[in-house]
């Protein structure tokens, strides 16, 4: 009997408590319809209450977001012009002052409270949703999968952008998640887009590509996004890439290929070991087509039975050798791609050879 | 109890003489953490005050009301808990909505108020002294009001302090920690005054 009552007065106060929570949470956190004026000309009316990178994709306008509104990529950036409260601490590390002084804010963090102004670039507007079906995966290395997913409308997108992969809720993750992946297929193949997809030990949309995912299925992919495509010049070329980052470089090598590009470029491609190298051959036919393009894999850790003939040592060495051994003369530009910390490492080598940051392009994986 | 204590001698004693952070040492974990600035103290301060007295009252109703009568005193702490919880949960709500600068303020403080010890004391202490209903409401405002006021002297005093060459190891927690205890030190003299217990 004690036992009974015991447990019914426990129960019975934290199920009043729970039901005020529930109802005042229905009262207080209803923020009716508001408005969300885009670029002072469309406006949206959407229910308020939810963070506002959310509030826009249910609107079907997709904010670039790596992290998928985690605020740990900061790239979903939008200038608002309504008063939307004081800067987050979560926002902080990724606001530049300028960005700060121009009321630019990270759109996964500010909630939608009232009407709102806000300012998005045009070309957001061509960011679509895909459903797209898996249609072939291949190991190209023993953690690296090249996955190409068909969609039956076309997509159209810049050599060495990226699209964000949405996997559904699998195993003990409860909801979707989106991450970001660079396309390594070319422009003109527009029935569908090729993905590398490296294996990050717990990573949840990288573990289900490697485990789960299989040919046929039907996933969503958003895009495409990014400012990392090939500037118009006639500068020397300098490619840097480690593992994955190999996508967008050979999106972008395919795609002057075709054009038919003859500009002097040199890829420099790390990797620890021969286990570690891909796309040789791609490469071999991409050299053999253009005369002025050089293909420099480099190991750092070459093992013995690799029989490794190449470059050997830190990537960053290896593009040191070469331009020192070029001369400083030259213009270039510098399209990296990789880990954050190998880019920034290769950033420091690239402005000692006086090509300016502003010439250096990168994507990091973050 | 003898002669039943005037609701307002409660109320001062709480807040001086018997200072619920000074006097019995509750609630130091905030008390130190968010002293550095003085908005956010005061902030903080108006939350603690506010969230003590009214889960104060409501937990006097759960307790003499719900628990007395069907014998369940024995589950005090877990009622309280889950009361006080809910409570706060309550109040960021109504925080986020109407104050978004205070709530941005408070930022994760607001939800550590639900584990600060000074609040579940305070219930205990109305609990353990027996007192009515109204001598709660002002004994939780009191022991509110009392910590409020101190965590507002000390983040005045550590702001003072900020721009004061002091010796470099006891930058921080040590500088904080000598100054708590030369105010209990202050606050103990009072003790003598109204000895309320």
């Amino acid at each position: 009997m004690q036992i009974i009552v015991t447990a019914l007065v426990v129960g019975g106060i934290s199920a009043v408590l729970a039901a005020v929570l529930t109802i005042a949470d229905a009262l207080v956190n209803n923020y009716g319809e508001v408005s969300i004026t885009i670029n002072d000309s469309k406006s949206h009316k959407v229910k308020g209450g939810s963070t506002l990178l959310s509030t826009l994709a249910g609107e079907k306008i997709f904010i670039p977001s790596a992290c998928g509104g985690k605020g740990s990529c900061g790239l979903c950036k939008v200038k608002v012009k309504t008063d939307v409260g004081p800067i987050l601490p979560t926002e902080l590390p990724y606001l530049s002052p300028k960005e700060k002084k121009d009321n630019v804010r990270l759109s996964c963090q500010i909630k939608v409270k009232g009407d709102m102004s806000i300012e998005i670039p045009e070309e957001l507007f061509n960011i679509r949703e895909y459903v797209a079906t898996v249609s072939s995966i291949e190991d190209v290395t023993h953690d690296i999968k090249e996955v190409f997913f068909s969609i039956q409308d076309e997509i159209s997108f810049r050599a060495g952008q990226y699209v964000q992969l949405v996997v559904p809720a699998y195993g003990d993750i409860r909801e979707e998640t989106m991450r970001a992946y660079s396309m390594s297929s070319q422009p003109s193949v527009k029935n569908g887009v090729e993905l590398l997809i490296r294996l990050v030990p717990n990573g949840i949309v990288t573990t289900y590509v490697h485990k789960l995912l299989n040919v046929g299925d039907r996933i969503k992919i958003l895009g495409p996004f990014g400012g990392f495509f090939l500037r118009d010049t006639d500068s020397d070329i300098i490619f840097i890439a480690g593992g994955s980052g190999m996508a967008p470089i050979k999106s972008i090598l395919l795609d002057m290929m075709e054009k038919g590009v003859e500009r002097k470029a040199y890829y420099f491609f790390g990797a620890r070991s021969k286990r570690d190298l891909f796309y040789l051959e791609e490469m071999k036919e991409i050299e053999s087509k253009m005369p002025n393009f050089h293909f420099i894999p480099a190991l750092s850790d070459p093992q013995q039975e690799d029989n490794w003939q190449g470059e050997i040592g830190l990537i960053t060495d290896v593009v040191d050798r070469y331009l020192s051994e070029q001369g400083d003369d030259v213009a270039r530009e510098g399209y990296l791609c990789g880990s954050p910390g190998m880019i920034n490492a290769c950033i420091d080598v690239l402005t000692k050879h006086k090509i300016t940051e502003e010439k250096i392009y990168f994507d990091k994986f973050g | 109890m003898g002669v039943p204590l005037n609701p307002f001698v409660i109320m001062i004693a709480a807040a001086l003489t018997s200072n619920m952070v000074l006097s019995n040492f509750l609630g130091m974990c905030s008390f130190i953490s968010v002293s550095k600035d003085i908005k956010t103290a005061n902030g903080l301060g108006m939350a603690v005050t506010f969230v003590l007295t009214l889960t104060s009252v409501l937990n006097y109703i759960v307790y003499y009301y719900i628990l007395v009568p069907l014998n369940l005193v024995y589950l005090r702490y877990i009622v309280f808990i889950i009361v006080i919880a809910a409570f706060v949960q309550f109040l960021e709500m109504v925080i986020d909505r109407f104050s978004p600068t205070l709530y941005m303020n408070l930022g994760i403080f607001l939800p550590l108020i639900t584990v600060n010890c000074a609040i579940l004391g305070g219930v205990l202490f109305m609990i353990i002294r027996e007192y009515s209903l109204i001598q709660s409401l002002f004994f939780g405002f009191g022991s509110g009001a009392g910590w409020w006021l101190a965590i507002v002297a000390l983040s005045a005093m550590r702001m003072r302090l900020r721009e004061k060459d002091l010796p470099p190891q006891l930058v921080g927690p040590g500088i904080t920690m000598i100054i708590i205890g030369i105010m209990a030190l202050a606050f103990m003299g009072f003790s003598g005054m109204l000895p309320v217990q």
